[in-house]
């Protein structure tokens, strides 16, 4: 601790910290632009501006840039300072040269970090008469909306773009006043973390573009907590939403988690939620066509069917906890299904298992920034956890830092950190079959085939311990790479391995939990992360439940008389003739989702379910965190949260007879709100017990009151619905949360972190005042955690042990055939999973399949697959620099309605194309 | 014919590669490069951007942040001859401003622009270190002081009738 | 007055081509490089430089040899380091280094030797900026000959040190003659500086310890290692030592630039070597030392061309290459003329730089062209004052730039007020 003067008050600060951030957690009010928490500092803006005196007697002092400066003991520093100020207004004024004075148009103002510091910095009137120069703008894709002319060249698009997000279509041009922040040419930002450049830029220069088709004053905007859907990471996110509809996600800070970023398939995924694909009546099959009936109807039709024989329900891993606990009450335990496949199931306990009894660390995405060697084996976490790829990339720092440590420059010194760390190595491995995105920053990117990453990551494992088995028919450079990857991975203070169920191998994840196990006996921090593929992989895995291949088994041997299906679409995950079957062994289907997936049709009877914006519940993340999300749409009845709907059906069940496993302590049919799905969850699965404590729950009032989730300045309900009536309507109510749907309520910079349902400070109404709500810069937040780990390093009981129970399966090396390719699934970053093609900005984004072969590999043009369980597929063929020999990659999920992770499959030239022409097109280097 | 929307001919990308080779790093041969492309083509053309870039395992959007950046590279086509006619305090206060006018007035262009014939374009620079013997030009890599209006005519037919 | 030594430009003909090699070594040429490969340890040269109080003559003049202190001390074997010659010389006004780069480049190839030498730095480059076509001929044909002699390369006269020179055209921009800037330019980036720490001399090129020096400067250093310090300290006439290259361009009767003791006094410069006005034109005013130094009137004629005394002065020494203000030249068009030039200069990183000058340039060409209005000077004096202290611009351009202005805005008063009474120049700037 340090303490130092500002304006005459002593303040204490923490060392390692530069002045503006002092100044900010002193509560104080100096404006910024081109300082951003994550990114550093570099002196660009001079907005920052503050007076610094040498001593008592020093009455002139000197201006400096607060964030160029280091805070130290005894400093004197004056914000108030005439010159101070008169400087700080100047540059105000100088960005506003060639500032379009459209504010009350401009699709940020009213949470434009522009606007705020205008008036932070006291500039008010317009002294420059001369013209202003004006830009072309350019088409960035479906996510972004350039408007140059609103630029104030503060240079953080390009650094967040290219150094953070390691982005490389976006750029400065031009120079002198001149300077433009955009591409060569038009043309789509490609970068997974595009979307980001919305909250960073101060200004509305790169705007949400699906957001701005619908203008909106951004103080109309309702705000809830949420959880991201489309991974299994966990970002927290708030949903913004306007007359009832979703109109946007903007990051939320957890400290532990996303921080201050998003990828983009999570901010720009939720369109599912507006799009026509969405289920809003409840429909009967009635003569082959699925007609709407009223709520009634369904649930006395349901009656009827549960008189037809026993219940079986398939849960989901994109659905709540809470909802697939409410399904697993009403059927018979051995009849509740995951919703998964077999293997995929495996992976998902197994990665539960491993992750549980790791002896090390489970760190989190933050703790991932600061590992100083890493591994990732065996997964493109860019595509299947792209935020956390991206904290791995920051990872590729800490050598930069280290010297930047020893040359006395502080790490938030960002410039000059890059320039004494630019040729500093990364201690990242990559070891995957196909190039990711981490590779261009990695020290080595090892192509391998899932058996043979597996094998070296076996071998660097007993690098590490003579003790872990060996690995037989080791090649000498595979030898040589193992030796290499552990003595880096040996050395470090903070080692992570990375895997992940990408590839369906067992075997994968349990040399890299062996690695990392290993690492522990040298630093207890040494880290293991393994990436799931859904939101509520790992709450499924934590909650048991047959495999899919049991309910089939169960339905064709008859014993199933009506089978509910909830958030699954089973499609994505069983082959057509596994489909057929059950569809045929089932007298009685009954839907329950937010989305027409391909079964509906096929249902006796689809329930609408909510969505993530519309209701409460809880998720859990793949490093075991338990995350409340909240509704900020009220649906129209008879959408309602599927939880409800399973209740609803327990409640029309004619007897108590059709449910006679239901355990005794939960009390399916009389849950009156959430709060007692999760108490009733808690006590019956004791592994959830804590997630309770994710979030305050519906009784919890803040001064008394419920929590506002408008802002107060928002424009009226009344208006708003004028045009169908001038009666004033009461808000929708909740009975699930503590939040108020309107503008009525408390809100506090210390409520519960859990429950900020938008960032507003006095003087801060963009994005940029979490500042307010931070304990300390880049910190906790002042209301505490969101969400609570179910299981950590923390937590860790019993996990001394530095074996694994029981001894692995080392697989053989693989041996490219030739007439069959290995097909492994290609992880794209849109499309991955069930939700995010519904959504049309991200629909806009996914190219049509195609099919990757070696360089090795004689090419036409297209080619077919024989895939197991369907005709052939005929697909254009590409090479791929890197990839391994007998391979093929292609995204699954566009390939096959159903796919299971890696097969062997026969591939054939395309008979209607003539035999070797075109060869080496589509070449790619 | 020289086309800057065509590929960059081999002969180009080897000297490239070659100045790449002599970095430590081949992005340190960015300048270098568009300079080579520049030679030959006259100015850079966005396909030559992009090829360049690949040549420098760079983006095509970092390299035309160089491209845009620096005063000597042309984005945009330039004629056959360049007369950079220098603007700074030391040719200003010797009468550069007359003489500018004079030029435009026989070029039939203002400065930034290109003769209807393609022969001359006319840029100002900032100085051309030859203040001693202000006003003062440069003509493609050729350097004229003490300029007077008959001595830019003179230069300026002569420019016409070289190739 | 050519009883003073003229070591820097001895070798130069006018008109002529360069010495090549063996009529440099025949004139004294090579001598200190065998001095100093031969019987010299590397911190053996840092102190005889030291001790000759040489003075950067890139604008700054920090000491030359306590730059060089800074640079870790390994061998050129041991760790990458670079000695890059700033001949991007950009500086309206100042052809000084020309002179030197046509003149005698062997001279620089020497000097860059010597200092390579003593920084224990293997690579060697030339940054030049790209409109000197002939010095790049010139220099291309110095270092291949010194290379074939074996005064470049490896194990250069058998001492072991090795290194080489590589030249580098610069696409053109002031600003890449600031030294963070040049090393971001050599990266082949846009030519922002760099914010300092870290020095170039522990973190510059590639992250390389690298320093960075001007052509004159590092052309001093053969004759200091020949001669000594002391006999380079003699050659001052003042507090600085050694010769200094000085130029006078603008209304005089011989513009041009003249090798003189450091502190020669600025009138003897002005009236004996540029020969006094041109017949019909008075002396108003001057800029003592490139586009980026203050104002000085007649009265201050008698000013020493020394570091200190210029800047007693009021201005600073820079490159020591005048620029002269006639009475029959308008003092606004002329500031405007140079605001012109900073303004699109600025390589667009910082704020007050980037946007304040196009502004400052505006209400000059307002002014000059009769739609000043009264509040236009005090406009002026805010932005002479806000980006005229270091500090709050992100490197010196935005100061340099301002240096003119504010000191304008002092000495020609009158002339402002006067443009903005009567709607526009009542001088128009005469032929
Ligand atoms: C805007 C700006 C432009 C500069 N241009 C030059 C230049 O063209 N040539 C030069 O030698 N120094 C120039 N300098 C000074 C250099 O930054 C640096 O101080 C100098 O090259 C160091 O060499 P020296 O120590 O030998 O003087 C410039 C500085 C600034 C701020
Ligand atoms: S003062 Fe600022 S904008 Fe101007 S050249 Fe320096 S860094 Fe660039
Ligand atoms: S925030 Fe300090 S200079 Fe920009």
């Amino acid at each position: 601790m340090i303490t130092f003067q500002l304006d005459g008050q002593s303040c204490s600060t923490r060392t390692d910290i530069n002045l503006l951030q002092a100044c900010l957690e002193a509560g104080a009010n100096l404006p910024y632009f081109c300082w951003h928490p994550e990114l550093g500092s570099v002196g660009a803006c001079r907005q920052c501006a503050v007076k610094q005196f040498s001593g008592p007697e020093d009455k002139t002092g000197r201006i400096v840039m607060a964030c160029m400066t280091p805070a130290t003991e005894g400093a004197l520093i004056s914000i108030d300072d005439a010159e101070a100020k008169e400087f700080r207004e100047g540059v105000i004024e100088w960005m506003m040269v060639n500032h379009p004075h459209d504010c009350p148009v401009c699709p940020e103002g009213g949470e434009c970090h522009l606007q705020d510091m205008t008036v932070m910095a006291g500039h008010n009137t317009r002294r420059y008469r001369f013209t202003k120069r004006t830009h072309r703008n350019q088409d960035l894709g479906p996510f972004i909306k350039h408007e140059m002319n609103r630029c104030i060249a503060c240079y953080r698009c390009v650094r967040f773009y290219r150094d953070y997000a390691g982005g490389d279509d976006l750029a400065v041009l031009g120079a002198h006043d001149n300077v433009y922040f955009g591409r060569a040419e038009d043309g789509t930002l490609e970068n997974a973390f595009s979307g980001n450049l919305v909250e960073l830029c101060p200004t509305g220069v790169f705007t949400d573009k699906p957001f701005s088709e619908t203008y909106t004053r951004k103080w109309d905007l309702r705000g809830a907590p949420s959880v991201c859907v489309h991974c299994a990471v966990g970002c927290n996110t708030f949903v913004n939403a306007r007359e009832e509809k979703v109109r946007r996600l903007l990051n939320r800070y957890n400290d532990e988690v996303n921080r201050y970023v998003l990828c983009d398939r999570g901010r720009f995924g939720h369109g599912f939620v507006n799009a026509a694909s969405r289920l809003n009546t409840p429909l009967c099959l009635s003569d082959e066509q699925p007609t709407p009936v009223p709520t009634q109807a369904a649930m006395a039709q349901f009656a009827r069917m549960a008189a037809s024989g026993p219940i079986a329900g398939i849960a989901s891993s994109r659905a709540s906890l809470e909802t697939c606990f409410s399904l697993r009450s009403l059927v018979d335990p051995d009849l509740f299904s995951t919703g998964q496949t077999q293997q995929e199931q495996t992976c998902t306990e197994l990665a539960y298992a491993l992750l549980r009894d790791h002896p090390g660390a489970i760190p989190t995405l933050h703790e991932m920034e600061s590992a100083d060697a890493v591994l990732i084996l065996g997964e493109d976490a860019s595509a299947t956890a792209p935020r956390l790829a991206l904290a791995v990339r920051q990872s590729g720092r800490q050598n930069a830092f280290l010297a930047a440590d020893a040359a006395k420059v502080p790490r938030w010194m960002d410039a000059a950190v890059r320039t004494i760390g630019s040729e500093t190595l990364s201690s990242l491995f990559v070891v995957s079959p196909a190039p990711t995105d981490l590779d261009g920053i990695a020290r080595d990117a090892i192509r391998a085939v899932p058996d043979n990453a597996a094998r070296l990551g076996f071998a660097i494992w007993h690098e590490l311990d003579p003790t872990a088995p060996t690995v037989p028919d080791l090649k000498e450079t595979e030898a040589e790479q193992a030796n290499r990857i552990a003595t880096v991975l040996a050395a470090a203070k903070k080692p992570l391995v990375v895997s992940g169920m990408q590839y369906g191998s067992i075997a994968l994840m349990q040399a890299a939990a062996g690695i990392a196990r290993a690492l522990t006996r040298n630093t207890s921090e040494a880290g293991l992360s393994l990436v799931l593929p859904d939101c509520n992989s790992m709450g499924l895995a934590m909650m048991g439940g047959a495999p899919l291949e049991t309910i089939i088994a169960r339905a064709k041997a008859g014993a199933i008389g009506t089978l509910i299906i909830i958030e699954n679409d089973l499609t994505r995950r069983l082959d057509p003739p596994e489909i057929v079957d059950l569809l045929e062994a089932v007298p009685n289907i009954v839907l329950i989702d937010h989305t027409a997936t391909p079964l509906w049709q096929n249902a006796n009877l689809v329930l609408p379910a909510a969505t993530f914006s519309e209701d409460t519940g809880t998720l859990i993340s793949q490093e075991g965190r338990a995350q409340r999300f909240f509704p900020a749409v009220f649906p129209p009845a008879p959408i309602q949260a599927s939880w409800r709907w399973v209740q609803d059906l327990a409640r029309a069940l004619p007897s108590k007879q059709g449910t006679p496993a239901s355990p005794a302590s939960t009390n399916l049919s009389e849950w009156k709100n959430l709060d007692e799905v999760i108490a009733d969850l808690g006590k019956e699965l004791p592994v959830f017990a804590k997630i309770i404590n994710a979030a305050p729950d519906a009784s919890y009032r803040l001064n008394g009151q419920k929590l506002r989730s408008q802002t107060y300045r928002a424009s009226g309900r009344t208006v708003i619905r004028s045009y169908i009536s001038v009666r004033d309507q009461p808000p929708p109510t909740n009975s699930d949360t503590p939040f108020s749907s309107s503008m009525e309520g408390a809100y506090r910079t210390d409520m519960p972190a859990a429950l900020v349902p938008h960032l507003h400070a006095p003087a801060w109404n963009s994005v940029q005042a979490l500042n307010r709500f931070q304990q300390e810069i880049g910190g906790p937040l002042r209301g505490g955690e969101a969400g609570i780990r179910l299981f950590s390093s923390a937590t860790a009981e019993g996990k001394d042990s530095v074996q694994p129970s029981s001894a692995p399966d080392i697989p053989p090396p693989f041996i490219p055939q030739p007439d069959t390719v290995l097909l492994l699934p290609e992880a794209r970053l849109f499309g991955g999973e069930e939700l995010s093609m519904f959504s049309p900005p991200l629909a806009a984004r996914a190219p049509p399949p195609d099919l990757r072969l070696p360089t090795s590999a004689a090419l036409q043009p297209r080619m077919t697959l024989h895939l197991k369980g369907y005709g052939p597929k005929t697909l254009p063929v590409r090479h791929l620099a890197g990839l391994p020999d007998g391979v093929a990659l292609c995204p699954p999920h566009m390939v096959a309605a159903a796919f299971r992770f890696p097969q062997i499959v026969r591939l054939t030239p395309d008979p209607a194309e003539g035999e070797g022409e075109g060869e080496g097109e589509g070449e790619e280097t | 014919m020289l086309t800057a929307d065509g590929t960059l001919p081999a002969d180009i990308k080897a000297e490239i590669l070659a100045l790449a080779q002599e970095e430590l790093h081949p992005q340190g041969a960015s300048v270098a490069a568009l300079q080579v492309v520049q030679s030959r083509f006259r100015w850079i053309s966005t396909q030559h951007v992009k090829e360049v870039a690949q040549l420098l395992d760079m983006s095509p959007d970092a390299l035309d942040g160089v491209a845009t950046y620096f005063n000597l590279l042309f984005r945009k086509p330039v004629g056959k001859h360049v007369i950079l006619l220098c603007d700074s305090v030391s040719c200003w206060v010797m009468g550069r401003d007359r003489l500018c006018a004079h030029l435009c007035k026989k070029l039939g262009i203002q400065p930034g622009e290109t003769t209807a014939d393609g022969a001359i374009t006319l840029l100002p620079t900032v100085c051309l270190g030859h203040c001693d013997h202000a006003p003062a030009l440069l003509a493609d890599e050729n350097l004229h002081g003490n300029l007077n209006t008959d001595t830019l005519d003179h230069l300026v037919d002569s420019l016409r009738e070289k190739p | 007055m050519s009883a003073t030594p003229t070591p820097l430009t001895a070798m130069i003909t006018p008109s002529a081509p360069p010495p090549d090699c063996a009529t440099y070594e025949r004139a004294g040429g090579w001598q200190a490089t065998r001095k100093a490969l031969k019987t010299l340890a590397p911190a053996d040269v840092i102190d005889i430089v030291t001790r000759s109080k040489l003075r950067g003559r890139g604008g700054a003049g920090f000491g030359t040899g306590q730059k060089w202190s800074f640079v870790p001390k390994e061998l050129a074997s041991e760790r990458r380091k670079y000695l890059i010659a700033n001949a991007d010389e950009m500086e309206p006004g100042t052809f000084k280094d020309r002179w030197l780069l046509e003149g005698n480049p062997l001279q620089l190839v020497e000097g860059m030797i010597l200092a390579a030498y003593a920084i224990q730095a293997g690579h060697g480059i030339i940054f030049l900026r790209g409109e000197y076509h002939l010095p790049r001929k010139r220099l291309t044909q110095a270092i291949s000959e010194a290379r074939e002699k074996g005064w470049l390369g490896d194990n250069i006269l058998g001492s072991g040190f090795s290194f080489d020179i590589h030249l580098h055209s610069s696409g053109g921009r002031y600003i890449c003659g600031e030294e963070t800037a040049l090393l971001t330019a050599l990266e082949g980036r846009r030519a922002t500086p760099r914010s300092k720490p870290p020095f170039p001399q522990f973190s510059g090129l590639w992250g390389a310890s690298s320093v960075v020096n001007n052509v004159e400067t590092l052309s001093n250093l053969p004759h200091i290692i020949a001669n000594g310090p002391e006999w380079f300290i003699s050659l001052g006439t003042g507090p600085d030592s050694g010769t200094k290259l000085y130029g006078v361009s603008g209304r005089v009767r011989k513009p041009g630039a003249w090798e003189l003791p450091i502190g020669t006094p600025l009138r003897q410069i002005i009236e004996d070597y540029a020969g006094g006005m041109l017949p019909g034109y008075k002396l108003r005013a001057l800029l003592p030392g490139g586009a980026s130094t203050a104002f000085l009137d007649e009265a201050a004629l008698d000013v020493a061309m020394d570091y200190g005394s210029v800047e007693k002065a009021g201005s600073r020494l820079g490159t020591g290459m005048a620029i002269v203000l006639d009475d029959r030249t308008c003092p606004v068009g002329m500031i405007l003329n140079l605001e012109h030039f900073f303004a699109q200069e600025s390589c667009g990183w910082c704020t007050p730089c980037r946007d304040g000058l196009p502004w400052v340039e505006r209400l000059l060409s307002a002014i000059e062209e009769g739609s000043g209005e009264t509040e236009d000077i005090e406009q002026l004096a805010r932005h002479a004052r806000m980006l005229g202290t270091p500090g709050r611009t992100f490197c010196a351009h935005a100061p340099g730039a301002m240096a003119p202005l504010a000191s304008g805005l002092k000495l020609f008063a009158d002339d402002f007020s006067a443009h903005i009474s009567h709607h526009g120049c009542p001088l128009r700037h005469a032929a």
